[in-house]
């Protein structure tokens, strides 16, 4: 229970993150620092050019606390030895850093960067130790107290990596002032993380406690590194800090193996969102027409294909790409559908295993299409920069953008589906000829007309489906293949010609397979999913979800 | 299932003593005519052409078998390479062990595929394969012992039509994938290969050759008086009446699971054999012989030959891998063009294949010859395809049956 409460107090803490960073970004032009007149800032510049390093010293405080973005730059070039002053005109303070053909300067009181400078127009401003270790504090604490909350996350998250005891200072200072929960927890964890380090034994031991919970990485190398042993020995001496450390690291661990849990669901949810969406047209041809669909993989094949030939029409605006290649590929596939209902399986009615075999014909023919049209090879589609990338939940759990939108896609497509069946006519006369055909018939619903269009439906809602597989998978002339048989099993579990079915098949085989895959491999967990599969069928025959009543027996 | 019907139909069976005479004439004369007329001559058969034409014969067998369930039981199994594989699979395995000290390795209990992955030991499953008999008897024995499972769970919760097939195609898949990993102890994605000999005749002479493929002409006919023999006899009335009307024939009183559980095993065993015949002739069997498309490519050559009179899938086996041997080979592009539309077309236009094609023009030939009125005479060359002799069945409900009455 604990550590659920744990894990739930993390989510809220990324929740509240993640609104005060939107908040944050909208109210950017707000964050400006003040600045100070040139002046203020000249005076003690002027001052570093003299030698002696303990009025250096008084600058570095002064400079610390004028209230100017310009101050970050300046003791950080001078921290690394690259702060120079002109020898030509007064007021030049420059940062150089060497670039490829030399030297650039990047002058701190204008922020302008000149390229291809002489080093010998400027001298040095040189720093010692004692000055160094000044600097770095100062640089932190600056950093800390910044007005851009960005700023500040970052700067305490740097803070994780420090080993410098030095720092113990500017955190405490911060700690006093901060008000931002987020950057409040991440001092704390700093903090707790160099007194462990540096501190007397009890204050190591209570900072050691304080760290419990914490998934950074950081944390948990710095904990590991307490119990090392080498040639038999422990590294670290003192017996308490060790015991405490392996208490803290073991209950950590138990937090990691959670929220590895929680990923493998993610991934099952992700994967049960494509099955969804290659299995929910299939279910919608099977359910109101009793077509099996052999071809349908390639409808999905055909819906990446659209994707690809989009991308490389519009090679300069792969961000907007996948919104036209949505619309592109459900037209594409859908069209593909009417052709090969008009074409082939209206003559088929009725005779299911005769459509299953006419349908695989036409996959093969259109594997071969396009193998003869593209390639045999698998084509690059690239992914839009909104999609790359990931949403750190906490140090040990991150969830992929592109899954994520996937499954938000999923459901939205299923959502607009179950719409379009319950709320239009068009789904009206469909579900109408799912439950009585020659009734329908009867009642004046062109039923040929609906079976072509209800069969460009599920085969463009597969098309759909293979501009979402496009960013996960390869794209190729088996794409297709390959999830055909899932899209059956997934039909087949959860009932032909049921949304709720299909949904609920979708996930629980999605999930099933992934909590598998960690223990049993990706293979054996897809073969244990199968042999599952096919003992259901044996105790109901017609899926999770069957149809009930005089429909059932067609 | 006596002996007596197969005397009584090869007298009744004009398609059938055709085709076990052509047969016959091709296992005696093929071999001779690589063996003994000299290379050069025009009458000359070369190794090549000989292990092609066997290879076919192997096909032929499994198509037979599945032209017995599908066309008269209306299992479509889109997983009969399955068992094809496993016997193939079982006669590999004990081709394996006779290659002894030979393998690169030169271990002589090992296969070199074991010794590369560093086992030590032989698996369980693979004891015994050393034992020719033993192996024969797992050739029948493995793919008859799945069958009777699957089918057992199958047949009883009465999955049937396109669930049946799409969950046959599932355990081809799922079977795919597990004979892929190497810690099977199968060999992995490289399969069984490398044979040197079998019963210590040399796979690579001519004359074990030869034999092998009179030996798949022998297979070949037995299976076929043997799937006569079943589809003659009541057992196979049964059969064709679960095929064209399931429930009524369940309401009639037969166990319906039990028949078509029988009749699925008797075709898995076939299909054993079948693949057994065909390893040592080819000289592989990998886990791409358990794929789907080659399942589902069974069922074409069926369809293309004529469902349901067990002499067509014969014909349409060796037509389509005719086909595809020549296809192969001239334009490998369009292969899948043309076997694609092989599919459709049969099912649009050929609901009784080529061999229903011939039967039909045949027909309109004799009719015009004798002047319209004695076609009733020509038809009974098929008994079991007249409604007559199926179950008459009436019911629309019955997809199947609304095949027959629609191409009769």
């Amino acid at each position: 229970m604990r550590m659920s409460s744990v894990w739930l107090t993390r989510l809220l803490h990324v929740t509240a993150v993640i609104f005060i960073l939107t908040v944050n970004t909208l109210l950017f032009a707000r964050n400006v620092m003040a600045a100070v007149p040139d002046s203020e800032l000249l005076t003690p510049l002027a001052e570093l050019k003299s030698a002696n390093f303990s009025k250096k010293e008084q600058v570095v405080t002064d400079l610390s606390n004028l209230d100017d973005d310009r101050v970050i730059p300046i003791l950080s070039g001078m921290l690394e030895g690259d702060l120079y002053y002109s020898k030509n005109a007064a007021d030049v303070f420059v940062v150089l850093s060497s670039i490829e053909s030399g030297y650039q300067a990047f002058n701190v009181m204008t922020a302008e960067s000149t390229p291809d400078i002489s080093k010998r127009d400027y001298k040095k401003i040189s720093v010692n130790n004692s000055l160094r270790r000044l600097l770095r504090e100062t640089l932190a604490s600056l950093q800390l107290r910044s007005s851009n909350l960005d700023t500040r996350i970052e700067a305490a998250r740097a803070m994780m990596k420090s080993d410098d005891e030095g720092n113990i200072k500017p955190l405490r200072q911060a700690l006093q002032k901060e008000q931002n929960e987020t950057v409040l927890h991440l001092l704390a964890v700093s903090e707790a993380m160099l007194v462990a380090r540096h501190g007397e034994s009890q204050e190591r031991v209570a900072a050691i406690g304080k760290l419990k919970g914490e998934l950074y990485p950081e944390v948990r190398s710095l904990l590991a590194g307490f119990l090392i042993q080498r040639n038999g020995e422990f590294q670290e001496p003192d017996a308490d800090v060790r015991q405490a450390a392996a208490d803290v690291l073991e209950s950590i661990e138990d937090l990691v193996a959670f929220n590895k849990g929680i990923e493998n669901v993610y991934f099952g949810i992700s994967l049960g969102a494509v099955l969804l969406l290659a299995a929910v047209g299939l279910s919608i041809t099977f359910g109101v027409m009793g077509v099996i669909n052999m071809a349908h993989g390639e409808m999905i094949m055909l819906g990446a294909y659209t994707t690809y030939v989009i991308q490389q029409l519009m090679p300069n605006y792969i961000d907007y790409s996948l919104f036209v290649a949505i619309p592109a590929a459900f037209l594409v596939s859908g069209a593909v559908g009417v052709v090969i209902e008009r074409g082939v399986i209206r003559h088929l009615y009725g005779r299911p295993l005769e459509t299953l075999l006419a349908t695989f014909g036409i996959s093969l023919i259109l594997q071969q299409a396009v193998r003869t049209i593209f390639s045999p090879l698998n084509q690059s589609v690239t992914t839009p920069a909104w999609m790359s990338g990931s949403l750190e939940i906490n140090g040990a759990l991150s969830l992929t953008y592109n899954r994520l939108y996937i499954i938000l896609f999923s459901l939205v497509v299923l959502f607009t589906l179950a719409l379009l069946l319950r709320k239009t006519l068009f789904g009206l006369q469909m579900r109408a000829v799912t439950q009585n055909r020659r009734m329908a018939s009867s009642m004046g619903i062109r039923t040929g007309w609906l079976d072509a269009l209800t069969f460009g439906l599920g085969s463009g809602i597969a098309g759909i489906a293979g501009v979402a597989l496009s960013q996960l998978t390869n794209v190729g002339p088996n794409l297709g293949q390959a999830y055909i048989i899932d899209s059956f099993m997934v039909v087949v579990f959860g009932g032909v010609g049921n949304l709720v079915g299909t949904f609920v098949g979708a996930m629980s085989l999605g999930i099933a397979n992934k909590l598998m895959e960690p223990f049993a491999g990706a293979v054996l967990a897809k073969i244990l999913v199968l042999v599952v599969i096919i003992l259901f069928i044996q105790k109901y025959p017609r899926g999770l979800f069957a149809l009930k009543g005089r429909a059932a027996e067609d | 299932m006596k002996l007596g019907p197969v005397t009584q139909f090869l007298m009744n069976d004009r398609a059938g003593k055709y085709l076990l005479s052509i047969l016959l004439a091709v296992a005696v004369l093929v071999p001779l005519m690589n063996l003994t007329v000299p290379e050069g001559s025009a009458l000359h058969v070369s190794t090549y052409t000989l292990t092609l034409l066997g290879k076919y014969l192997c096909y032929a067998l499994l198509a037979l078998a599945v032209d017995l369930i599908w066309g008269y039981c209306g299992i479509l199994s889109l997983g009969h390479g399955a068992f094809f594989a496993l016997g193939g699979y079982a006669m590999g395995m004990y081709l394996m062990r006779q290659i002894g000290e030979r393998g690169v390795y030169g271990n002589p209990l090992l296969p070199d595929f074991m010794v590369f992955l560093n086992w030590q030991e032989l698996p369980w499953y693979w004891s015994g394969f050393n034992n020719f008999f033993f192996a024969m008897v797992m050739v029948a024995l493995v793919p008859g012992f799945l069958a009777f499972v699957f089918g057992w769970l199958a047949f009883r919760s009465r999955v049937t039509g396109v669930y049946l097939s799409i969950i046959t195609q599932a355990l081809t898949y799922a079977l795919m994938l597990a004979f892929f990993r190497n810690d099977m102890g199968f060999g992995g994605n490289n399969g069984l290969t490398d044979f040197k000999d079998l019963l210590g005749f040399n796979l690579q002479s001519d004359s074990t050759r030869a034999v092998l493929f009179f030996s798949s002409a022998v297979a070949l006919m037995l299976g076929y008086i043997l799937c006569r023999s079943i589809v003659l006899s009541k057992l196979g009335r049964i059969l064709i009446s679960v095929r064209d009307a399931e429930a009524r024939t369940r309401f009639l009183g037969y166990r319906v699971d039990k028949f078509k559980l029988f009749v699925f095993v008797v075709s898995s065993v076939l299909a054993g054999i079948a693949g057994a015949l065909y390893v040592p002739q080819v000289g592989i069997i990998n886990p791409g012989e358990f794929s789907p498309i080659n399942s589902i490519e069974i069922i074409i050559w069926v369809a293309v030959g004529g469902r349901g009179t067990l002499y067509g899938a014969i014909v349409g086996a060796v037509l389509v891998n005719y086909a595809k041997t020549y296809f192969t080979a001239a334009f490998p592009e369009l292969w899948l063009f043309f076997l694609g539309a092989l599919f459709v077309i049969s099912t649009l236009y050929l609901p009784r294949g080529v061999v229903g094609l011939a039967a039909d023009l045949l027909e309109k030939r004799r009719s015009l010859g004798a002047g319209g009125g004695a076609s009733v005479q020509a038809e009974p060359e098929t008994p079991v395809e007249s409604p007559q002799a199926a179950v008459a069945d009436d019911s629309k409900s019955s997809k199947e049956s609304e095949i027959e009455l629609s191409t009769n």
